[in-house]
């Protein structure tokens, strides 16, 4: 075996490769950038290489300083990772000349499969399904309707310049094609200047499901099921799991075989990925193969208990793949929600700064139950702008999917982040919403359950009731400890009440409790609940059983009460006497400062320009100035008419948070 | 019998309705609390023991002898917070507008007279239309009396203030004595002069929102030392503050159980200083980080961010912190932040409360503004205080100790108990590169060599050595080890006696 490895990568998965790497015995290389010269990856190698400075591609894509620090360390081989270099053929060729393995797939593999049009016809050659249609120019709308028929319906009828929607027609018979066809054909004229017009299937109700490949260079080739990546925004995946809750035994085999037809054919060894468009019908088409580990590939690590990165490493060696086919195991059911570092109450921008609090959830593996986290960070750390906003990997494991999703709820309520914005709230709304825990998902999930972004989560009020019996036990005890004070009037002492009432999502619960040394009877209404938790005043985290069902809140004090984070919902929640109850329901509701006619900047960033001048009239959707962070450049557009007054910031400026950078009559 | 005891049932009823049932529906209307309820919120419950229900004016001027209400305008009395005593006068504006008589103020008078003698803070809860005009000059002596008393008190019991309504001309001098000041947004505003009159001899047009509403005065002014949502907000933290605070200047702090561990480390800490030493980092982590159950009272959040004033607990005792904060003006030292900060340490000394000085701090901010507003005897006040200071004081120095700003922040030489210092401290007369340009003059044409200078500069000076090898640094530490370090210091200081020469009294540079 291997005695030394480079990982030509950060964050989690190098993180993750070196676990796998350390377990086989062999020492590991990471290389690192400055921003990275504290994390998480370099401190678990064994050595590591400072390979430039903070930008990707002065550092980890730069080839060159990868192999420098592969002739410094003495690597034999390298693990890519996923992204940077992973799938970069030349990379592969400059290892290979200096005798240096390559722990994926063989270089002609990469090239093949890296490009769209060759990979598909190698993939029709191979016999693998992909999406019907007819790629030649239609000349007119009565071949426009042989090929719809031919293709079948329904049809995306296509502008060849098109894009953005403009010039694209759904036909589902041969009326529609033949009015598509021409409508579509007078817009891309109009629009492009290019009438040619093509037709495919279109596939309704589309679902991204995956198959894992695993081959060696013996010509062994095997499937591990599949994954479903249905929940993405804006293709970028954020919930996965294995299995998929859609597929058959039938289509599950079709799908594994094409895809071990596709690896044999171009010679693949090591781990890929297949990626596959399902539709409504379980109809599947070939989208592309991924010759890399994939973000995603712990769920199907749980299921089949397979450890992917050593099965990499072994094949890269040489040796064969100790598994056959018939061995894959498909046991129970895991879930994978991605952390990012991007705020979900802020159009999911990207947050950076530092961790002031990361505490995941203990990992566990049992008979019945798993948590795994894949992370690059620790509490302290920082997540800085340079590379992907994707902090951790948070996995569960059940025999079932309904347990496998009960668990994450509870892990992600358990999980401790803090100083950054991150998705955590939205993941777990995600759990709890009923298309999800039916599994009748498709790649649309988050475009059409969340037209308008991220509002937060409002709790049934089951839930409520639980959050309200938990809040007032924890509640007394800190009022309790705060009559215990030194410096009290002998036999003047304050008795703390047994009545609350509790308010919360803008509902009040009067409740009665009854403490005793293992925890308190609280009675809201006529039902009495059993609440006990081993919490102390100033623990963020509360684990609480109510009737002995776990309850997993975030709390923070506030006056007269907590913040309490669970399941996605952010609540202020007051515990009052009756008295105070009744006077606070005097005060006025007081409405937020109206920030419409302010420009607030949406996340901490550097302008890049400012593009309207005091006195302007903007219109509603004119760029007013753009704001690089995490290197990206996002527009900021005027979202109603107006005429600018004030311009308090200048490309160049560095600004926090909702800092006003203008501001309009 | 039965006749008599209904009789003062009766009284009592008459006086608990104060102004009547339409100006309690005006003042809720305002989205104020009556005097009583106020109370309510503010003592433990059933604990008030009132004074003086039955006083009333003697005013016949004017026609006010048709008119002599129960309590004349303002409730006092004595009650507990969480067990402890405390005294409270709460104006009443449904009674002739809260306004002060000379019975009014004799009544406030009465109770400052029993918190001094017995040792307990006084909260005055402020709604008042200003002096009784009717009197004259008798409310301007009932002002004038309380001041007095004020004044007596300051330093012997902590006196909280709470404006809940209008306090304007005169009257804002009793809160002015007072230790803190908090007021409630929207609904309160303080002013010597209000908008009428700033019109009429200035010509300026201003709100009373402006010139004197909460936000003024905790952003600006700094009159105030925080401001809240509502009556009930305010009230609430008004008792966790009282919490924090001992009950007068021969009582030690308060001590309350405590849910967290003496020698918890926090490893987080380590890379709280970023690697650029130019690079801003927010000292409240540290504060938090290092606190009991990361609770921590801020006093004027809002005013000279760039140092932080406030009350934790280590091992369940109350320790006042004072810390540079990095993120604002880079946490130098100028004429506000100096203000704020001495004020909070002669508080803190004045009660006995220990002192935690946290440093990162690059020196005193230059410019004409700063040196024509007198930043020179507005930093010696912080000087001032911390010299004097008899309390237990534990230091802290994170980052930055540069110049007289080291001098005046808790030095080893203004009789710090343990001064500390992470690694990662430069403690020196300035940063290398102002260093080096003046120390190496004839070489500033020579980028290269002054380069060099100032990297031997740095690493002469840019760490807490030097300053440990004298003995100015007790002891270096690891910042995850900060709150074991500090709360042991605290705890060997217990039986800390220091006292200063007898004095009449100092002459601080106000």
């Amino acid at each position: 075996m291997f005695k030394k490895i480079l990982i030509a990568n950060r964050g989690e998965i190098a993180c993750r490769v070196i676990k796998t790497a350390r377990k086989m015995g062999i020492k590991t290389v990471a290389i690192y950038s400055d921003a990275d010269r504290n994390a998480l990856h370099v401190k678990m190698a064994d050595e590591a290489v400072h390979i430039g400075p903070s930008p990707a591609n002065q550092s980890y894509i730069v080839i060159e300083k990868v192999m420098e620090a592969i002739r410094q360390t003495g690597a034999e081989a390298v693990h890519p990772g996923y992204g940077f270099l992973s799938e970069n053929s030349k990379f592969a060729e400059a290892l290979a000349a200096e005798g240096v393995a390559f722990i994926g797939p063989p270089v002609n593999a990469i090239e093949a499969m890296g490009d769209k049009i060759t990979s598909k016809k190698l993939a029709q050659e191979a016999g693998v399904s992909t999406v019907p249609g007819h790629m030649g120019i239609i000349a007119d709308a009565d071949e426009a309707v042989k090929i719809s028929n031919q293709v079948g319906y329904p049809v995306m009828i296509k502008a060849s310049a098109g894009g953005g929607g403009k010039g694209m027609r759904i036909a589902w018979n041969d009326t529609e094609a033949r009015e598509g066809f021409q409508s579509s054909k007078n817009e891309a004229a109009n629009s492009f200047g290019d009438d040619r017009i093509f037709i495919e299937k279109f596939v309704t109700q589309p679902r991204h499901i995956e198959i894992q490949v695993l081959a060696d260079s013996h010509g062994n080739t095997i499937y591990l099921n599949e994954r479903e990546c249905s929940i993405q925004r804006r293709q970028q995946k954020v919930i996965e799991e294995a299995p998929s809750p859609f597929l058959d035994e039938e289509t599950r085999k079709a799908m594994g075989e094409q895809s071990c037809a596709l690896a044999a054919a171009v010679g693949y060894s090591s781990a890929g990925t297949v990626e596959f468009i399902v539709d409504g019908d379980r109809n599947f088409y070939f989208l592309e193969m991924n010759t890399r580990l994939q973000v995603e590939h712990p769920v199907t690590e749980l299921i089949t208990g397979i450890d992917l990165v050593e099965q990499m490493i072994r094949v890269a060696y040489g040796e064969k793949l100790a598994i056959e086919q018939k061995d894959v195991q498909r046991n129970g059911w895991a879930m994978e929600s991605r952390l990012y570092a991007e705020d979900p109450y802020r159009g999911f921008l990207p947050s950076i700064g530092r961790l002031t609090r990361y505490r995941p959830p203990v990992e566990e593996a049992e008979n019945t139950r798993a948590v795994r986290n894949d992370t690059g960070v620790f509490e302290g750390g920082e997540i800085s702008m340079y590379y992907d906003p994707m902090i951790a990997k948070l996995c569960t494991w059940g025999p079932d999917r309904a347990t496998a999703i009960e668990e994450m709820r509870n892990a992600l309520d358990g999980f401790e982040v803090e100083g950054i914005g991150h998705n955590l709230p939205f993941l777990a709304a995600v759990y709890d919403h009923p298309k999800f825990i039916e599994g009748t998902m498709t790649t649309a999930f988050i475009e059409e359950e969340y037209p308008d972004g991220f509002e937060g989560v409002t709790l049934p009020d089951a839930e409520l009731e639980r959050v309200a019996a938990a809040a007032v036990a924890m509640y007394r005890v800190c009022e309790i400890r705060r009559a215990q004070i030194s410096g009290r009037m002998d036999n003047h002492e304050r008795v703390v009440g047994t009545d609350w009432v509790v308010t919360l999502q803008n509902e009040a619960f009067a409740t009665h409790v009854d403490a005793d040394r293992g925890g308190a009877n609280v009675t809201i209404g006529d039902v009495t609940r059993r609440v006990e938790s081993d919490w102390t005043p100033g623990q963020t985290l509360a684990r609480l059983t109510i009737d002995d069902a776990p309850l997993v809140i975030k709390v923070d004090l506030i006056s007269a009460g907590f913040r309490v984070r669970y399941r996605g919902a952010d609540l202020q929640v007051r515990v009052r006497t009756k008295r105070q109850a009744e006077l606070a329901e005097l005060m006025p509701e007081k409405v937020p400062a109206d920030t419409s006619k302010l420009l607030l900047c949406p996340m901490p960033g550097l302008i890049v320009k400012i593009d309207v001048a005091v006195g302007d009239e903007v219109q509603e959707g004119q760029t007013l100035c753009s704001v690089e962070a995490m290197k990206m450049e996002n527009i900021l557009r005027a979202e109603r008419k107006g005429i600018v007054i004030k311009i308090n910031a200048a490309a160049g400026d560095s600004l926090a948070v909702d800092e006003v950078i203008m501001e309009f009559e | 019998m039965t006749d008599i005891l209904q009789e003062l049932e009766l009284r009592r009823a008459i006086a608990h309705k104060g102004g009547g049932d339409d100006r309690i529906a005006a003042q809720h209307s305002k989205g104020k609390l009556t005097a009583r309820e106020r109370i309510d919120l503010l003592l433990d419950e059933g604990s008030f023991e009132e004074f003086d229900t039955f006083v009333a004016h003697r005013c016949t001027d004017f026609g006010m002898e048709k008119q002599r209400p129960y309590g004349d305008g303002v409730v006092t009395g004595w009650g507990t917070v969480n067990g402890r005593q405390v005294y409270v006068f709460s104006q009443d504006f449904t009674v002739l507008g809260g306004s002060v008589s000379a019975t009014h103020a004799a009544k406030i008078c009465k109770i400052m007279d029993m918190a001094i003698q017995n040792g307990a803070p006084v909260i005055g809860l402020n709604d008042s239309g200003g002096a009784r005009i009717q009197e004259g000059v008798d409310a301007l002596a009932g002002y004038a009396e309380i001041f007095q008393r004020n004044i007596m008190a300051s330093g012997v019991i902590p006196q909280i203030s709470v404006v809940m309504g209008p306090c304007a001309g005169g009257a804002v001098y009793s809160p002015a004595i007072t230790d803190f000041i908090f007021m409630v947004k929207d609904s309160s505003y303080m002013f010597v002069t209000g908008p009428d009159v700033v019109k009429t001899v200035t010509n300026e047009v201003v709100t009373a929102e402006e010139l004197g509403g909460a936000s003024t005065h905790t952003k600006k002014s700094s009159v105030a030392d925080g401001a809240f949502e509502n009556d009930v907000e305010a009230l609430a933290e008004v008792r966790r503050l009282i919490d924090f605070l001992p009950l007068n200047n021969v009582a030690k702090p308060p001590v309350r159980p405590f849910f967290d561990d003496v020698g918890r480390l926090d490893h987080s800490l380590d890379t709280l200083i970023p690697d650029s030493s130019n690079a801003p980092y927010d000292m409240k982590e540290l504060i938090l980080k290092l606190s009991d159950e990361g609770d921590f009272y801020e006093i004027q959040e809002e005013f000279a961010k760039n140092i932080i004033t406030g009350f934790v607990r280590l091992e369940g005792s109350t320790v006042g912190v004072v810390a540079n904060q990095p993120m604002v003006l880079a946490g130098c030292l100028d004429i506000d932040s100096s203000r704020k900060a001495a004020r909070f340490v002669r508080f803190c000394d004045a009660f006995e409360i220990p002192i935690l000085t946290l440093v990162d701090v690059p020196g005193f901010l230059p410019g004409t503004g700063q040196e024509l507003g007198g930043v020179i005897k507005h930093g010696a006040k912080l000087l001032f205080a911390y010299g004097e200071a008899t309390v237990p004081k534990v230091t802290v120095i994170t980052r930055k100790a540069y110049g007289g700003a080291y001098d005046v922040m808790a030095s080893k030489h203004l009789r710090g108990d343990f001064n500390y210092a992470w690694p990662t401290a430069e403690i020196a007369v300035m940063g290398a590169k102002g260093a080096t340009e003046i120390i190496h003059r004839a070489d500033l044409g020579n980028a290269e060599k002054i380069a060099t200078h100032t990297q031997d500069y740095e690493t002469r000076f840019a760490n807490p050595f030097v300053a440990a090898e004298r003995g100015f640094i007790d002891e270096v530490i690891m910042p995850h080890s900060t709150r074991k370090r500090v709360c042991r210091a605290f705890a060997s200081l217990r039986g800390k006696r220091l006292t200063n020469p007898w004095k009449k009294h100092d002459n601080i540079p106000l």
